[in-house]
């Protein structure tokens, strides 16, 4: 990887409930290059979200809080940055898409409205240069009459067009980096495939990193360069994409492809991976996946599995690996 | 598996009125289930799929009279349920039971998993305390959870463990046709695949048969026995299974299988449907698919093709066949 754009080292996010502390991240160490797409993949409530959304600044406190950690983004530790120059650098710099365009969009404003908004206050321009460029923006993600669509209302629109205008949105001011959590869950098959195809053509034509948030490995397939795989709020396995799915390491990410139903073939059965995501609250000690891994070691209950390099980019957090595990 | 239709379902509507203005009028109506029929046999699953709005959740429901029927017949073993009384179709229910997309807000956040399967055998007159609580102990093992979870509430279980308390409820009668409304497409891949291989497990056991709605197709695939996929409204192909998927005759079915993503085949060609789907309420004329159909014809927009079968059993509603 040659530029770093958005270095992260070592963040911890917890949530200060009361039944307890919630380590909704705990530790994660990862590197985003400039012009690349990082996926970051993980079963719900692995803290991928949370991920995000501490990296733009917006975890409600209470009850969250960074307890540790830095964020760079070029250079700029982004938590020491006071909330003034955060709001300049979000959505600006760092724009990002939320799963449900639905409620992130305001319903009382158009959607022409809401991108001018957006563009004046960050870029300083006219309402009518604003205007010019929401609608050039409307229609490059493929909105078909931008004028008109620009005075609608979101509750006008259908799943997939909100979806494209919240792209359009952030996009406004050309940002640096486009973090997308979950922008093809809440969107039916064939919207999703319109939706990845924007997606990929925004790759090609903008020099934009994208930090892109799924739960599903298929689509990772199709637009990610390199991937995160995330479990409890831990790194499970980071390395390129085509490197990861035909050849993953960590026992959680083999398992996790092997049970995806697979449209091109029938199996008897599916694999599972037997029980349930654990509580963050009341964590197992050692590996977080030790209770349903089928090659859990003895030293796994016990310690916090390092990180092991198996090739150059390809990382590993798993006993299996390391030398401990090895001699136990 | 036997040659036995179990549900046979003709020529179904479903239609919900639109009312408007001073007094409440009638000003129009979303066809939401709009002329469809298809059969399910003993120990079959059929896979109904199709996008959101299409129909496939009301048709679920109207089967089991939960949304009555606008017009046509539903037969179960012989049997019209559309004219049953209330008191009747009671009986029938212990028969067809409901799964539903969402554990968390189908069941009762106050009552206890045994509470909630007990209710359901409490209902279909299993009036004996203790025989119950023995039979909830039962069903909660087969469904994988241990009968010590019985007297848990339904948030102290996770997602996972919810539906399978859903498909306790719905086992606990012994039924023979159960409809699966969307069973997994709330849950996490790794809980997904354990939910999907109770349901193939419990099917053989009892020899259920599953009205599988899903929008997932590869889901589909994975436990369907014949798959029907919908299109606002309407049945636009209908074959078994290795049909549909190696060789899908109508452009939609087409479209859908090309949009699924593949971690196995990486960039396909991809068949990009434009715009999103009609407004059920004023659907196109002719075909309703004409409007995004890559392969359109002069007369798809004027005449609306039926289902027909072009052999062994392949149903398709194209004009192209």
């Amino acid at each position: 990887m040659t530029d770093v754009i958005l270095r992260i080292r070592n963040l911890r996010t917890y949530f200060f409930t009361r039944r307890g502390i919630v380590k909704a991240v705990d530790g994660v160490d990862f590197d985003l290059g400039k012009s690349e797409c990082l996926c970051l993949v993980g079963e719900s409530g692995c803290g991928k979200t949370v991920t995000a959304l501490s990296i733009l600044s917006l975890i409600d406190s209470p009850p969250g809080r960074i307890v540790g950690g830095e964020i760079y983004y070029n250079n700029l530790n982004l938590l020491e940055c006071p909330p003034d120059q955060i709001r300049r650098i979000r959505g600006k710099e760092i724009a990002m898409i939320f799963q449900d365009a639905q409620s992130a969009l305001n319903p009382v404003f158009t959607i022409g409205d809401q991108v001018v908004e957006q563009v004046k206050l960050h870029l300083g321009t006219t309402t009518r240069e604003a205007k010019e460029k929401a609608i050039s923006l409307l229609e490059e993600v493929g909105i078909p009459t931008p004028e008109k669509v620009a005075n609608y209302y979101p509750h006008q629109l259908s799943g997939g067009m909100r979806q494209r205008a919240m792209i359009a949105m952030s996009l406004s001011c050309d940002p640096q980096i486009l973090i997308a959590d979950e922008p093809t869950t809440a969107v039916d098959v064939t919207v999703k495939a319109q939706i990845m195809d924007i997606f990929n053509q925004l790759k090609n034509t903008r020099q934009m990193s994208l930090l892109f948030i799924t739960h599903e490995l298929s689509i990772v397939s199709e637009i990610g360069d390199r991937i995160l795989v995330m479990y409890g709020g831990r790194v499970a396995e980071t390395t390129t994409v085509s490197e990861l799915l035909n050849n993953p390491k960590h026992p959680y990410t083999a398992s996790l492809i092997k049970c995806l139903p697979d449209i091109t073939q029938v199996r008897d059965r599916l694999e599972t991976i037997p029980g349930t995501v654990p509580s963050l609250i009341d964590p197992p000690g050692g590996c977080l996946f030790h209770p349903r891994c089928d090659k859990a070691l003895p030293i796994c209950r016990e310690e916090k599995p390092p990180p092991v390099t198996i090739t150059n980019g390809h990382t590993v957090f798993c006993h299996l690996y390391s030398r401990k595990g090895e001699m136990g | 598996m036997l040659n036995h239709k179990l549900l046979e379902v003709e020529n179904l509507k479903k239609y919900y009125p639109i009312t408007g203005g001073l007094f409440a009028r009638q000003i129009g109506e979303v066809k939401a289930v709009d002329g469809v029929s298809f059969y399910i046999k003993e120990g079959e699953t059929l896979g109904l799929a199709g996008e959101s709005g299409c129909g496939k959740s009301t048709l679920g429901r109207t089967i089991l009279r939960l949304e009555e029927p606008t017009e046509g017949e539903i037969t179960y073993q012989g049997i019209n349920i559309t004219k049953l009384t209330k008191k009747e179709l009671r009986g029938l229910r212990k028969q067809i039971q409901i799964i539903f997309q969402d554990p968390q807000s189908s069941l009762d956040p106050r009552m206890t998993a045994n509470q909630s399967i007990g209710e359901a055998l409490l209902i279909h007159g299993m009036r004996d305390d203790q025989e119950r609580a023995k039979r909830v102990a039962e069903i909660l093992e087969r469904v994988g959870l241990e009968s010590r979870h019985a007297w848990r509430y339904p948030h102290e279980f996770s997602s996972g463990q919810r539906q399978r308390i859903g498909i306790g409820r719905a086992l606990a009668v012994n039924p023979k046709l159960i409809i699966a409304d969307e069973p997994v497409s709330a849950l996490d891949v790794s809980i997904q695949a354990q939910i999907l291989n109770l349901m193939l497990d419990l099917q053989k056991e009892f020899g259920l048969a599953y009205l599988f709605i899903a929008h997932d197709l590869s889901v589909i695939r994975q436990v369907s026995h014949r798959v029907a996929i919908m299109y606002l409204g309407k049945i636009v192909e209908l074959a078994e299974k290795g049909e549909i998927f190696q060789k899908p005759l109508h452009p939609y079915t087409e479209a859908l299988l090309s949009a699924i993503p593949n971690i196995r085949q990486k960039k396909k060609t991809r068949i990009l449907l434009p715009g999103s789907v009609p407004s059920p309420l004023n659907p196109p004329p002719g075909c309703r698919f004409h409007t995004r159909c890559h392969r359109v014809l002069p007369i798809c927009d004027k005449e609306e093709p039926p289902l027909k079968d072009i052999g062994e059993g392949h149903l398709v509603a194209c004009h192209l066949y």
